[in-house]
């Protein structure tokens, strides 16, 4: 399967510029997804999840426009074709 | 020869440089820009001065990253410089404080870290092991978070042997003789006003630690209320405040040529950390704590800041430079061991960090 991840601006440096990125996740769950995108961009995972695999506190993530917080978190389902959307939230200072 | 300070803040990293014995200074930045630079360090060990920063990149998490051009190009490693093991189901939240070592002890570079850890890095700062005998200390559990968060933000390799002292909020002081494999508690004398205990074992909210010029068992602590000095590399304290206007700071320095020689920036109490009468004021000791001097010349009046507890650092210049950083955003520099300040640099964010060093 493949999945199109949404990058804003800040993160797309990190995925040699791209804004889309195709990842070919070895699952159907946000956890596999995130575990692909990391085995290809190492720095730009980092940004999103911490070491222990949770989406960092700021940063929100859609699938299909769905936030996965109440989506099941890393077990959120993410089928072929999907768009996995990544945003800073409003936050900072 | 160049002197280089580097000035870590809430929104970033300034680098300022002076060419004439530090009297003025060329202030290049930002660097980093809208990242908090919680750490830096100046490491001078290689053939390229290496800045190191530990910076949190607000929506997208801390690490470290290093420059070995003086901020032109920054680097971090792909999977992090600072990462927990997947057992200990931690995750690294802040990086408070990053120590190079001797130059006996090429590519040792310590760091503290939030929460409580500290870690090692064997090649320059680009790889960090966490210090499991430290990780593992039973203590560990009851270390609870200050208001800044829980930390060992203070990390001092004794160049003659294998202490290791750290310092946490809270936590408080503890020490080990063998590189970081065993760890006791030894804040014996200081003080806590925040628990039913004034002398517990451990859990002090000791703000910072330096270490005495010539003996390296006499350490100087500023507390969470309280300043005390120990003559015999923490196993005891005893008060040495009498001297100051007020007992409340963050940070303390002592001299790293000078014996007896450190400095403190006092401010009112926890519930007020500004200067007394809001006078930025440094007052320093030629005497290891028996008597205090106020120093101000260049400093400002009407200045209702607090310094943080890594805003205040010494150089190894002679005579001493020290460099004091505030949360408005201001950083005085004096190259006369505190006698005068000039200004480096103002309107800067919040000053959380200084480290200054002279360039081979």
């Amino acid at each position: 399967m493949t999945v199109q991840v949404l990058l804003p601006g800040v993160l797309a440096a990190l995925a040699g510029g791209e804004k889309h990125v195709h990842v070919d996740p070895a699952g159907d769950t946000l956890a596999d997804l995130l575990d692909a995108l990391a085995a290809e961009h190492p720095t730009l995972t980092r940004r999103i999840r911490d070491e222990t695999g949770q989406v960092r506190r700021f940063v929100n993530v859609y699938v299909d426009g769905d936030d996965v917080r109440f989506a099941g978190g890393l077990e959120a389902k993410v089928r072929d074709g999907a768009e996995v959307q990544v945003l800073p939230s409003v936050a900072g200072g | 020869m160049t002197d280089l300070l580097a000035i870590g803040t809430r929104k970033g990293l300034w680098l300022a440089r002076s060419d004439d014995d530090r009297r003025t200074w060329t202030v290049d930045g930002p660097h980093l820009l809208a990242q908090e630079v919680a750490a830096v360090s100046i490491d001078t060990r290689g053939t390229a001065p290496r800045v190191l920063a530990g910076i949190q990149y607000g929506h997208w998490g801390p690490t470290v990253m290093w420059s070995d051009d003086l901020g032109s190009t920054w680097n971090e490693s792909d999977h992090g410089a600072i990462r927990f093991p997947e057992d200990t189901g931690a995750a690294l939240a802040r990086v408070w404080q990053l120590r190079p070592d001797t130059a006996d002890r090429s590519g040792v570079v310590w760091a503290g870290c939030e929460p409580h850890s500290l870690w090692r890095s064997t090649d320059g700062g680009v790889s960090f092991e966490l210090v499991r005998g430290l990780h593992d200390h039973p203590h560990r559990p009851t270390w609870q978070p200050g208001g800044g968060g829980g930390a060992v933000h203070t990390v001092l390799p004794d160049p003659a042997s294998d202490r290791v002292t750290i310092a946490m909020s809270t936590g408080g002081v503890y020490v080990s003789e063998d590189g970081g494999e065993k760890w006791e508690p030894r804040n014996r004398g200081i003080t806590v006003s925040y628990g039913p205990d004034p002398l517990p074992e451990y859990g002090q909210c000791v703000h910072k630690v330096a270490v005495d010029a010539g003996d390296r068992d006499r350490l100087y602590a500023q507390n969470h209320f309280g300043v005390f000095r120990s003559d015999d590399a923490g196993t005891s304290w005893t008060s040495i405040a009498g001297g100051l206007p007020v007992d409340f700071g963050f940070p303390i320095v002592a001299s790293p040529t000078t014996p007896g020689t450190a400095w403190v920036v006092p401010l009112v109490a926890d519930m007020q950390r500004v200067p007394p009468d809001g006078r930025l004021r440094v007052h320093r000791t030629r005497d290891a704590g028996a008597t205090w001097t106020e120093l101000g010349e260049g400093l400002p009046d009407d200045a209702w800041v607090a310094v943080m507890r890594d805003a205040f650092c010494a150089d190894a210049g002679d005579p001493t430079g020290i460099y004091v950083g505030t949360r408005d955003g201001c950083v005085y520099a004096s190259n006369d061991e505190g006698d005068s300040f000039t200004l480096v640099a103002d309107h800067l964010p919040d000053v959380l960090t200084v480290k200054a060093a002279t360039l081979p």
